[in-house]
């Protein structure tokens, strides 16, 4: 044993500072989730196998695990749908941080993988990285689901969202009926421009039928934090608020609490009505699948963004596919259904706008004379940094 | 449906429904990290041990619903995270024990295989909803359905609650506890008994990971609910922090486990009542109350009360 006393000793204040250290070190580098075991695996598409030189090989990344009742499974859905289509072959990965390991999941699936065409979902995955992969690979096409392509970027990179808050606005028209106390309570993660205009919609389409609403905005500070979503839920129920929804990663935690604490709850992403069986009125789901599945047939066209065959812009709502409202639950009134649905039509018809002034910030500031409107496509609105009337929360931190 | 709105009420309320409901985890974590430490060595791998409590939790009682019923289900998911900590923890305790092994080394190492595994492991559980653990309707005598609410207590903290002096009574009052207490203390004067000090120290550690994987345990069947990839939140490694701060002594970290589960309850609490500058500051407050521990009860001119004296010792 003698061996042991030439090693190094540390001093029991030591290990303790050094023990202190690492738990500082540990929660602020988020140190549990510094490792996530990737998941590749490719759909069987209905082609033999082998063939894959025919194929289009197609790739879709997500940040987060593919089954999350979320964002995440509502393009995980739409690529499924993609893949159904006869010659295009698909690869996913799952659980790809927005770091250089998204670059390298990219480099990997056009390298090794053979990749033509990329779906990286996740916002943070943009800048720089696919445009410095897009930069590399200019014949393969890049394709990312938020407003941040501009002209001027790479002719291979192109940009598709959906106007998931004309949806939000139908959802917020129910829950303004189904209220009883007139308080609705949305849970946010935080305060960026889709965020806001989410709530904005939602609000407005409550107050189109009953103008004294009020919605109640938490914010959590980040996409997914399952107990502060939990928190929130309850503090919202123990104010008297009898709706809720939300815009987190995973609607999961919040759709639950709500249903344990016997109040209404409004979907977001994907259709959660079978967590929520008796208090889900509705919801805003993206509809990738049907954009999807056009895009597919687009590339077997042997169409690409390159060509200007596929516009660099994609956007679209309600009419075009991009998103759906959930059925509506057992609970939603008759009186209800008739409004969300004429509400609805309204807004596949265009005849409906639902930024039409006057229009105030819940600070008093006049965003919209009465005279005037913004319509979905207009750019101003993807600049949203406002609550409006009606909305008690606060955009700054 | 609708409640009657409590207001400004709601904010000492939102705490402590949030502490009866979110301190849970903390507590078990804290009271096995407790053990762990009498005996001498640290387990930082808890953080690791509670996801996988989480997952093996969930898991098994997703999966044993059709078996046993849902009613028997989550008990078996709890015994289950219970044993998948104790995995974890014999490997930590044989690793750590070799010679020339630092075991903050290996329990950071811990960290990353546990959650690795459980994340792998866990992927098929995202999904699905598992039957949760009953909930015990202490608040039955209120008509105000915010407190019936806020009383809805775990089974599992009210285990919690009676460990804490159970494990007190232990370390001061049994032979055992006397063991981990020597062999934490001074482990020359435990060989000098005739107690192994390799046993001891692997039991308390597989003790107190079983303790964590339970922890665990609480998270996914009681509160939030559900099995995610983030639902520890950095929890783990607070627990760690919170037994310095006990001076390890297990009803003291009873305390600072209510104090740290109602903190996390602060910034939405704030919130909800309509209180919305800083909410960033108010949802970080279980980060900046440890950043603060730290502070105040880390000081070079003295040593802390309490510490084991063998604890981080090279043996």
């Amino acid at each position: 044993m003698t061996y042991r006393k030439t090693s190094l000793r540390l001093s029991r204040r030591q290990v303790v500072r050094g023990l202190l250290a690492t738990t500082a070190f540990g929660i602020t580098a988020k140190l549990g989730t510094g490792c996530t075991a990737a998941e590749s695996d490719s759909a069987a598409s209905g082609s033999a196998t082998g063939s894959g030189a025919e194929n289009v090989v197609v790739g879709f990344i997500y940040v987060g695990p593919k089954d999350d009742f979320g964002y995440n499974q509502a393009h995980a859905e739409g690529a499924a749908a993609m893949g159904a289509i006869e010659g295009i072959q698909i690869i996913e990965e799952a659980n790809v941080p927005e770091t250089t390991a998204v670059a390298e999941t990219m480099r990997n699936m056009i390298e090794i993988d053979g990749a033509k065409v990329l779906f990286p979902t996740s916002f943070g995955y943009f800048d720089p990285y696919i445009l410095e992969m897009a930069e590399e690979f200019p014949d393969v096409q890049f394709f990312h689901a938020g407003g941040m392509y501009q002209d001027g970027m790479p002719d291979n990179v192109g940009s598709y969202f959906g106007y998931i808050d004309e949806a939000e606005y139908v959802a917020g028209v129910v829950a303004g009926h189904m209220s009883q106390s007139g308080k609705l309570g949305f849970v946010a993660a935080k305060p960026i421009p889709q965020v806001l205009r989410n709530i904005n919609s939602y609000t407005l389409g409550a107050k189109s039928v009953n103008p004294d609403i009020i919605t109640k905005v938490i914010f959590t500070g980040d996409w997914a934090m399952p107990v502060k979503e939990a928190e929130a839920t309850n503090s919202m129920a123990d104010q008297g608020i009898d709706v809720v929804t939300c815009h987190v990663d995973s609607p999961k935690v919040v759709m639950e609490t709500a249903e344990k604490r016997g109040i209404y709850c409004t979907g977001y992403h994907a259709n959660q009505a079978s967590l929520a069986p008796k208090g889900y009125l509705t919801g805003a789901e993206w509809d990738w699948s049907s954009v999807y599945t056009q895009l597919g047939e687009q590339f077997l066209a042997g169409k690409t963004l390159m060509s200007g065959d596929i516009d660099h812009i994609l956007r679209g709502g309600l009419a075009d596919n991009f998103c759906k409202v959930s059925d509506y639950g057992p609970a939603v009134t008759e009186q209800a259904k008739t409004d969300a649905d004429a509400a609805k039509a309204g807004l596949m018809s265009n005849e409906l706008v639902i930024y039409k002034g006057p229009i105030e910030t819940n600070a008093g500031r006049v965003v919209l004379a009465a005279d005037k409107e913004l319509k979905q496509q207009d750019l101003e609105l993807e600049k949203m940094d406002y609550l409006i009337e009606g909305v008690d929360g606060s955009v700054g931190g | 449906m609708a409640a009657e709105a409590l207001g400004w009420w709601g904010v000492p309320l939102g705490i402590l429904a949030g502490t009866l409901r979110g301190s849970a985890p903390f507590l078990f974590v804290s009271l096995g990290e407790c053990l762990t430490e009498k005996s001498g060595k640290i387990n930082l791998g808890l953080e690791g041990t509670l996801l996988m409590g989480a997952m093996s939790a969930y898991g098994v009682s997703y999966l044993t619903q059709d078996i046993v019923g849902p009613g028997l289900s989550p008990w078996l998911g709890v015994v289950a995270a219970g044993f998948s900590g104790m995995v974890l923890g014999a490997i930590h305790g044989w690793l750590a024990q070799q010679p020339r092994v630092n075991d903050v080394a290996v329990g950071i190492a811990m960290i990353i295989f546990g959650s690795g595994l459980a994340f792998f492991l866990g992927k098929p559980f995202i999904q699905p909803q598992a039957p949760q653990l009953v909930t015990l309707n202490v608040g039955g005598w209120s008509s105000v359905p915010q407190i019936e609410s806020a009383l809805k207590l775990s089974p599992l903290f009210l285990i919690g609650l009676a460990i804490a002096p159970l494990l007190q009574w232990f370390f001061r009052s049994t032979r055992w506890g006397l063991y981990v207490r020597a062999v934490g203390d001074s482990p020359e004067a435990a060989k000098a008994m005739g107690i192994s000090i390799f046993q001891v120290r692997m039991l308390s550690i597989m003790a107190g990971s079983f303790l964590a994987g339970i922890g665990g345990a609480c998270l996914s069947l009681y509160y939030p609910g559900v099995w995610t990839e983030r639902i520890s939140s950095g929890q783990g490694l607070m627990a760690v922090a919170l037994v310095i701060f006990a001076h390890w002594n297990p009803v003291q970290c009873l305390w600072a486990s209510l104090l740290f589960g109602g903190a996390q309850a602060i910034g939405p609490a704030f919130q909800s009542v309509g209180i919305d500058t800083y909410y960033y500051l108010f949802n970080a407050a279980p980060y900046i109350l440890t950043l603060l521990i730290m502070i105040i009860t880390c000081s070079p001119k003295r040593t802390l009360i309490g510490a084991p004296g063998a604890l981080g010792q090279e043996d």
